[in-house]
């Protein structure tokens, strides 16, 4: 009988690593925060994690560092935020107070994921000693 | 793995700050140097960010770094005063003083260490997310 990872560990392991994406992508929003013509993106979760668990994904190789990456997996899970501000002036869409509790609010998601993946680690380590 | 990008970002984001912090600081240091023609007076500077998207279109999508494209030179009329008794006067009784707005700078100052506090922030939290990964199934 083999032990298949996949099926032991569940959704736990897609969650974690959607988590640490979306993480990246509201610190790059906070750090644009004065950046002048910056859109302010979010990870569409439920997209990111279908994409996640199927794990299709098409990517072209790039041999050269000016080339794009052109990847089927990522471009709709990718959204850019509606605004609560028509205009700020500058054509920043970045509102800091939101971006931060979200930030904050991810980095708890993604402990807590963690906690479940640690959870299932903790019963195959007992599976396994038995004691 | 890209919590460890975060660091790469927010550290972006700390830099482009102390730069602006630094022109500000400059700004405010030199907001009452007079002198006596228009092309010798102090002007304003102000740093232009932008967003680094070629870096983020090589690397993965997801992070944003930001870059500070340069510095420009404030280009509002300065102040001129009559003062024909002040030592530094021009032939017409003229002193130049710089374009800096002591208040906007004032504003600036508190922007800039309120999003580096920020960034710091981003990275503290992100460096606790690590920790708890590592100290994963243990």
């Amino acid at each position: 009988m083999a032990i298949s990872f996949d099926k032991a560990l569940g959704v736990s392991q897609y969650t974690v690593g959607v988590r640490s994406q979306r993480a990246e992508m509201l610190a790059s929003n906070i750090v644009n925060a004065d950046t002048p013509h910056y859109k302010a993106r979010d990870l569409d979760f439920a997209q990111a994690m279908r994409s996640a668990q199927t794990n299709m994904s098409t990517s072209m190789t790039r041999t050269h560092e000016k080339h794009f990456k052109v990847s089927v997996e990522d471009v709709d899970s990718q959204k850019y935020r509606i605004p609560n501000q028509p205009d700020t002036g500058d054509g920043n869409t970045v509102d800091v107070q939101v971006e931060r509790n979200l930030y904050m609010q991810n980095s708890l998601e993604y402990q807590s994921s963690l906690q479940f993946l640690g959870g299932k680690f903790k019963g195959l380590n007992l599976a396994i000693k038995g004691a | 793995m890209s919590l460890y990008n975060i660091f790469d970002v927010a550290g972006s984001g700390m830099s482009a700050q102390s730069v602006r912090l630094n022109v500000t600081a400059s700004n405010l240091a030199n907001a009452n140097n007079i002198s006596s023609s228009a092309h010798e007076t102090y002007r304003g500077r102000h740093p232009i960010f932008a967003a680094e998207l070629q870096k983020a279109a090589i690397n993965q999508e997801e992070s944003v770094p930001v870059q500070v494209l340069g510095i420009v030179e404030d280009q509002d009329p300065l102040q001129l005063e009559y003062n024909p008794n002040h030592p530094m006067a021009d032939e017409d009784g003229y002193i130049y003083k710089p374009n800096v707005n002591v208040m906007e700078e004032m504003a600036n100052m508190i922007s800039a260490s309120r999003s580096y506090q920020t960034n710091v922030q981003v990275a503290d939290a992100a460096k606790q997310m690590l920790t708890k990964t590592l100290q994963l199934g243990q």
